[in-house]
């Protein structure tokens, strides 16, 4: 376990840097995770990065890549319809590593 | 990630070649321990006891228990006579050069601590004979070595009397959760597996919704109502597969191919919420009660649905589970005797194979011709095939000695036009692990999964550079996730990677064509 200051706030993280409250994130949690995963955050980052969190708040898990490429395609253009794109967003996998900066749990399994 | 990138070793001009050691290599690379919340979730104490000797004493009273449950294990601590047949064949080794990545050195980590403790001549004269006492740095070292080893079992097709040391891991791992020192991966994706069903964590609803966006998309491609169903009362088929087939890529390639399969054969078949998961990390942890329970899912599964047949999904260490032990966990095929398992065996059809794996499933059908392919759909692919560890060293498809060789390649053959074997010596019953198996596919452990990709990545080379394979299949799940992400680092695109039943996908003919 670790913890993060973000805002003059604490946040607990885990061994791997995940949040381990979601319900404490907000976007400056979200932008200080990035800063250490080396991703520069622009709004293309945010679409992918509400999207989990809406779809989270359905569902309870983060979405199939599959699923993910699928709405973003429909919001911005079939040409971004694909995990090409989101491997140029987040380039560690747009699973993992877009998970951790919207605050979500880790996909855990044959992932 | 924290801490320098991880870089791919260069590939070696000439192999088979025995690495130049480097004592102390790997001794750093530890997997997450997991917490005292995960480990008591699974019956394990939450963490070592406060006083070492009570530590020392629970492992070795556990030893014990092992060594007279377990004849294999027991034999395996005697009979090794340091031929050295075995060193280098191990894929961690060759790839990370630690000494103690050889699979006999692996072992000796724990023989040398039975000796001391089991043997008369360990308890009389320990520094003659190789033994030691168990002290915190052996177990720290134990801890470090057996989450090193994927349990693939090369090593023990080129021992001269069988040594297997995935049961030396297996006991290994078993004797640290039984202490409160488990590994992070392995036990949270299992609580996982109690609590929500499955290794991702995949709720019902989450399952559903992604099940009709597949049946949308299929819809969209062919113009066929391909359906996914889930927990469909009185299915003939019920189809236990990994839940990455639900989540990710390519696996999902392969979950539509199955659909395809079913619908173009006129099969009904159903997935079940309950059996969302094929894969067993009960076997990787070497825990008899955790392979059990999650075994019995299926079993119960099957039993609410009514169905007649059980086939498993592109799985590799499921596979193994399913074939070997099933029967008598579960009565899933011959063996058990329990009131339940008598059941089951009333209600399935055993005309079928039970269980049947989808690959032998998908190449009856083509045998009979109620499934044909337009195998030009495949052109643009040559393809090679990954044998996985579990399916090729632990169990078998079909009629005839190699099945599970044969049957995966036979398909491909009848689905596609191109296809290139990788190097003998390194294919069927010698495949090298793809480097993540066992319970190691994690992201604390990407420095030894790229290094132990390293001597599947030269074969694939070979095969790229003298015939332009593009596409290497695997029917696991975890060779697919492994792939995916370490081979980027040998230069190769992650596309490359998928499933037999994605090249099924593409091909088969669907409808009235």
């Amino acid at each position: 376990m670790a913890n993060i200051e973000v805002g003059g706030k604490s946040y607990e993280t885990d061994e791997e840097g995940y949040l381990v409250d979601l319900a404490s994130w907000n976007e400056d949690v979200g932008k200080y995770i990035a800063g250490i995963e080396n991703v520069e955050m622009s709004d293309q980052h945010w679409e992918v990065i509400n999207f989990l969190r809406d779809y989270y708040n359905e569902f309870q898990i983060a979405p199939a890549v599959r699923v993910l490429t699928k709405a973003i395609g429909k919001k911005l253009g079939a040409d971004k319809g694909n995990s090409q794109y989101l491997y140029e967003l987040f380039p560690y996998g747009p699973a993992k590593q877009a998970c951790k900066i919207a605050g979500l749990p880790k996909p855990t399994g044959c992932v | 990630m924290a801490g320098p990138d991880p870089k791919a070793p260069a590939l070696r001009e000439y192999f088979p070649a025995i690495p130049a050691l480097q004592p102390g290599a790997m001794a750093g690379a530890k997997s997450y321990v997991a917490n005292d919340k995960i480990q008591e979730s699974l019956g394990f104490p939450g963490q070592l006891a406060e006083s070492w000797q009570d530590t020392h004493d629970a492992v070795i009273a556990k030893m014990g228990d092992l060594l007279g449950k377990q004849r294999a294990f027991k034999v395996y601590m005697d009979a090794c006579v340091h031929c050295g047949a075995c060193t280098d064949k191990c894929h961690y080794f060759i790839g990370t050069n630690d000494p103690k990545n050889m699979p006999v050195a692996r072992q000796d980590l724990m023989r040398s601590v039975y000796r001391r403790y089991f043997t008369l001549p360990g308890k009389l004269f320990p520094k003659l004979v190789g033994a030691r006492d168990l002290t915190s740095e052996v177990l720290d070292e134990w801890y470090t070595y057996y989450n090193q080893c994927s349990e693939c079992r090369r090593c023990s097709v080129f021992c001269p009397y069988g040594i297997d040391t995935a049961e030396i891991t297996m006991a290994g791992r078993e004797m640290l959760d039984s202490v409160g020192y488990g590994q992070k991966y392995s036990n949270e994706i299992i609580a996982k597996v109690h609590k929500i069903g499955n290794n991702l964590g995949l709720p019902g609803p989450a399952l559903t919704n992604t099940l009709e966006g597949l049946e949308e998309d299929v819809k969209e491609d062919t113009g066929i109502d391909v359906r996914y169903p889930l927990d469909v009362q009185g299915a003939e088929v019920l189809f236990v597969t990994p839940s990455a087939d639900f989540f990710a890529e390519p696996h999902i390639e392969s979950l539509i191919g199955y659909g395809k399969v079913f619908h173009a054969a006129g099969i009904s078949w159903t997935l079940s919420t309950k059996a969302s998961e094929a894969g067993n990390f009960g076997m990787f942890i070497g825990n008899y009660d955790q392979l059990r329970k999650i075994a019995l899912r299926v079993r119960e599964a099957a039993l609410e649905l009514g169905v007649k047949r059980i086939v498993v999904g592109e799985c590799g260490h499921a596979w193994r589970v399913a074939y070997s032990f099933w029967n008598t966990l579960t009565g899933i095929g011959a063996g058990a005797d329990d009131p339940f398992a008598i059941q089951l065996q009333s209600q399935l059809d055993h005309r079928y194979k039970q269980p049947m794996h989808i690959c032998e499933l998908t190449w009856d059908l083509i045998g009979q011709g109620a499934i044909s392919f337009d195998k030009e759909a495949n052109d643009h692919r040559i393809i090679t095939f990954h044998d996985s560890c579990n399916v090729a060293r632990g169990s078998r498809m079909g009629d005839s000695p190699g099945g599970q060789f044969e049957i995966p390649r036979n398909i491909i053959r009848a689905v596609a036009n191109h296809y290139v074997e990788m190097a003998p010596g390194t294919t069927h019953e010698q495949t090298f692990c793809c480097g993540g198996g066992g319970g190691l596919l994690t992201d604390d452990l990407l420095d030894l999964r790229i290094k132990g990709a390293l001597p599947r990545m030269e074969t694939l080379q070979q095969v790229v550079d003298s015939h332009g394979v593009n596409f290497m299949a695997t029917i696991c799940a975890i060779c697919k996730a492994q792939f995916t992400k370490v081979v980027p680092y040998y230069g190769f695109k992650m596309s490359m990677i998928g499933g037999v039943h994605q090249l099924v996908s593409t091909a088969i003919r669907l409808g009235d064509k």
